[in-house]
């Protein structure tokens, strides 16, 4: 049977026409037909991100989540190779055996789109490319990608990278595919540097009294040699009395204080190096015992799972806004945000979580404006129902915009892979 | 040397040198423009100086928009283009090419901003490695890759590279400590990827542009991340007793959940050479030597220096030594460092490979070397970064004896060949270049090097930019690839190379 005959006899095919090809050849056979036919297709895995972005402008639906499993685990090379659409879950089960983990912090997007868990796949984590709270330290999800191998809009079968740390063989397509969204190459097998577990954890909160003793605390933590791996600002003020009661629910503990704004730092390793650094950061912060709360490793584990699962902004039904800046700029935003947003900060002050509801484009657009004068970008990660994309929803300039393109060209020229969900002609 | 492909020469460009130089001139100084035979002959190679070429003009512009002007009269005219930056490259990625021009980042040395606010240093391409460490050092930073070359290596060139360094497994390699760069495309465009900040939205241009080997873009800005220095680093020098509970002994390290700053491995033959060279101190009675770098505060370099010393113990190494101040750890990597000078002493040339591959492949790679070093009757000795699986065998030999030169560059070739069969990669930071360019379909089939090319095409369509450098010309998988030194005249013989 020819492929043609074969997609067209449904094969592949579900009752709501949802292809789902099994293999890499599959999945090769299903686009080069397309890329015949002209016809392009939206690619997607286990569908918990496919929120994430511009509606794809396509007639089919390819689904990757039978392109699923453990190829090769070697704790003591430090890296996994899976197949594309192996469930986060399932990835992390496995390291977590042998006492290792994705250092990069996967984002649980389930809780703001229907409040539960729902990690999705390892191809929609490398797509997305959105790191959770250690990822100013330890890199974000294209850091920790050493290869791949996928489909391009052509239906030719590719790779790139391999297995090991060091490698400067041709260009590091890796690297691009990251944050791609789907647009150039449908994947099929990933490779992932993996790191050993920290032995344990603790979080220490600080209650700040104005937004320039938050910076001045984010800039000391950081310029720390006592590490920290996380540094979050959570704030009391907002008028919307919900988010305040939400902020209270999500991170109530018994060690930490409720109803105020405050700042968690987390700082991993053997316990003896924990509290050194502790007490280090205790001098450097010029902080007093009565100032401070510690979170024993109990509570902070769960405390940075609600940061990086975004419980604050469990299914929301309004815009919520990342927005991306130099750390030296968040100050100017946070003053600007004030009590009127429903945020937080994460990323040591380099990170903004926003919640847009009223005049939702008029301010899309002027902290789209402030993001690239500080410096930074800002992506509308969901969108509210009644949004109209009048604002576009990713940050990109012209020059970038017409690189981009060319690189689409180069991989898809027909545009068959996800057309028009990152920008407009890509 | 076996006869290396290069572009077909475009007469006509030759032919127009004395218009070409005068246009070149106008766009930027007189001065900046090299076009005499004397004044060529220092840019006729890079490091690997086996091959040499005598460029069209050498022209060394001063700002961004000069380069953006060469660069768009260069593509309306067809005229091909090499940059470069300080040289130091092993793979030949900067050997300049008859008809084209040379373009030198030479005079972009100059540190823009240390913004310490955010940990980071806006930087001029032609600053060295190590000129942004010491700029920023007295307020306890540090840039973190730190690739051998560093007193003279470019930070331009890293990105070209993506250089790592020997603490690479830790804090990673170039490509994961930029924040951003600024470049320009061959028909002149002025671009900039990320900034200040993570993780720029959209395509990641910048990860695209490290390491691609000047083929994209000419970088004329670079953005880089600084790091606090730890507050205590130690190293540990253990001998063993055979190559297997050595190497064993490092992988134990990494599975055991330590990550260290640094891991070194040297085996018998190259114990011997770099302590005769420089006196090191090094355990002669070992088989293999294992140098392993903790970084941290005191009480977390204490608590992992326990566990690799029960690991060492535990694989019977034959002898331990913890470093006890700071003069002690460098004379540690002292021996390390001088491993290929120490080779240049021992025989009239040696080649240096640089494959890498998995970590627990090591025995069997060096058992693999050891066969193949008999069989071509070459002596060899090993140098491994094992932390990051970067293997550099250093194959000594005669080049004025033909027969023993044809043999080296077979034996190489087969390193190479084993490193991917183990699972591996033909080059772990020196680049591709000319050097190993016949070598890449080794690893990649005709698919996955469209792909490539067609990048390339996408971003340079007339091929005007380093042509002829990382993809084969004739998609023939022949005998090439390595350093060659020939009477320890390294291109650089002041350079640690490790």
């Amino acid at each position: 049977m020819s492929t043609k005959i074969k997609i067209n006899s449904r094969i592949f095919q579900d009752s709501n026409n949802v292809y789902y090809p099994k293999d890499e050849t599959e999945v090769s056979d299903l686009i080069r037909e397309l890329y015949k036919q002209d016809s392009p297709t939206e690619i997607i895995g286990n569908n918990s991100k496919s929120f994430i972005g511009n509606k794809t402008q396509s007639a089919n639906t390819t689904s990757l989540s039978k392109i699923s499993g453990i190829i090769d685990y070697r704790p003591e090379e430090l890296y996994i190779k899976v197949k594309a659409c192996t469930p986060i879950n399932v990835i992390e089960r496995v390291l977590s055996e042998n006492n290792q983990e994705l250092a990069f912090e996967p984002i649980d997007f389930g809780y703001i789109k229907e409040g539960k868990s729902n990690k999705g796949t390892i191809a929609g984590y490398l797509s997305c490319n959105y790191a959770g709270s250690r990822r100013f330290k330890v890199g974000s999800v294209r850091d920790h990608v050493l290869g791949f191998k996928g489909v391009n809009g052509k239906g030719d079968i590719i790779k790139s990278g391999g297995t090991v740390v060091k490698n400067v063989t041709g260009y590091d397509l890796s690297k691009l595919i990251a944050g791609s969204f789907g647009t150039l190459v449908a994947l099929t097998e990933i490779t992932l540097k993996v790191l050993p577990k920290k032995d344990s954890s603790k979080t220490v909160i600080i209650y700040p009294s104005n937004f320039e003793q938050i910076y001045d605390f984010f800039n000391k933590l950081s310029s720390s040699s006592s590490e920290i791996s996380g540094a979050v600002f959570i704030p009391e003020q907002s008028k919307d009395k919900d988010f305040v009661a939400k902020k209270n629910s999500v991170f109530k503990f018994n060690d930490l204080k409720s109803n105020v704004s405050f700042i968690a730092f987390r700082v991993e390793g053997d316990k003896i190096s924990i509290e050194e650094k502790i007490n280090n950061l205790k001098k450097e912060l010029e902080l007093n015992n009565s100032d401070i709360s510690t979170l024993d490793v109990y509570q902070s584990e769960p405390f940075w799972k609600k940061v990086n699962n975004l419980e604050v902004f469990e299914k929301t039904e309004h815009n919520l806004i990342r927005i991306v800046i130099p750390p030296a700029n968040g100050l100017k935003l946070c003053k600007y945000l004030e009590n009127n947003h429903n945020y937080f900060v994460d990323w040591c002050g380099s990170l903004f979580w926003i919640e847009v509801n009223s005049k939702k484009e008029e301010k899309i657009k002027d902290l789209k404006k402030m993001a690239k004068d500080f410096g930074g970008y800002l992506t509308v990660i969901k969108t509210s129902s009644d949004y109209d994309y009048g604002e576009a929803i990713f940050t990109v300039d012209k020059v970038r915009l017409i690189i981009s393109e060319k690189v689409k060209q180069s991989f898809d020229p027909k545009r068959i892979l996800n057309p028009g969900k990152m920008y407009r002609g890509i | 040397m076996s006869e290396l492909a290069l572009p077909k020469i475009d007469s006509s460009i030759l032919n127009r040198k004395t218009e070409i130089v005068k246009i070149l001139s106008k766009l930027t100084d007189r001065e900046n423009v090299l076009s005499e035979a004397d004044e060529l002959r220092p840019y006729e190679t890079d490091a690997l100086s086996v091959y040499t070429q005598t460029p069209l003009a050498v022209v060394l512009p001063e700002n961004t928009q000069q380069v953006s002007d060469i660069l768009k009269y260069c593509h309306s005219e067809n005229i091909k283009v090499v940059p470069r930056g300080a040289g130091t490259g092993l793979s030949g990625g900067a050997l300049p090419l008859q008809d084209a021009i040379l373009l030198s980042l030479g005079k972009f040395n100059k540190i823009l901003e240390i913004d310490y606010e955010n940990k980071c240093v806006v930087t001029q391409p032609g600053v060295t490695n190590l000129g942004i460490t010491h700029a920023v050092q007295d307020k306890g930073f540090y840039y973190a890759p730190d690739p051998s070359s560093q007193l003279a290596c470019s930070i331009g060139g890293n990105v070209a590279e993506n250089s790592g360094g020997v603490h690479s497994l830790k804090y990673g390699t170039t490509t994961n400590n930029i924040l951003g760069v600024q470049m320009v495309m061959m028909d002149g465009t002025i671009c900039r990827f990320g900034g200040k900040s993570f993780d720029q939205e959209g395509y990641d241009l910048m990860g695209l542009i490290c390491g691609s080997e000047g083929l994209l873009g000419v970088v004329t800005e670079v953005t880089v991340k600084i790091l606090k220095t730890p507050e205590v680093v130690r190293a540990a020098l253990i001998g063993f007793p055979s190559i297997k509970e050595g190497g064993d002994a490092a992988s134990e390290i990494i599975s055991s959940g330590i990550v260290p700053a640094g891991m070194e491995i040297m085996d018998k033959a190259l114990i011997e050479a770099t302590d005769n060279f420089s006196k090191a101190g090094y355990p002669r009675d070992a088989e293999l030597l294992l140098i392993v770098e903790l970084d941290g505060t005191a009480s977390e370099v204490n608590e992992l220096i326990k566990k690799v010393e029960a690991i060492c113990k535990k694989n019977n190494c034959s002898s331990l030594k913890l470093s006890n101040s700071e003069k002690e750890r460098l004379s540690f990597w002292a021996g390390r460092k001088a491993a290929f000078p120490a080779c240049g002493a021992m025989a009239p040339d040696y080649y240096c490979m640089d494959g890498s591959i998995p970590r627990g492949k090591l025995a069997e790679a060096l058992l693999e070397i050891k066969k193949l070093s008999e069989k071509y009757e070459l002596p060899v000795a090993n140098c491994f970064h094992a932390g990051d699986g970067n293997l550099h065998p250093l194959i000594m030999f005669d080049g004025n004896d033909k027969e023993q030169l044809r043999k080296t560059e077979e034996f190489g070739s087969e390193i190479l060949k084993t490193c991917v069969r183990l699972g591996g990669v033909i080059t772990g930071e020196h680049g591709v270049g000319i050097e190993k360019r016949e070598l890449m379909c080794e690893m990649f089939n005709d698919n996955d090097i469209q792909q490539q090319l067609s990048i390339k095409k996408s971003l340079d369509e007339k091929n005007l930019l380093n042509p002829g450098k990382v993809y084969p010309i004739l998609r023939k998988c022949a005998e090439e690839g390595r350093v060659h030194v020939h009477k320890n005249k390294d291109k650089f013989p002041d350079l640690p190379r490790f």
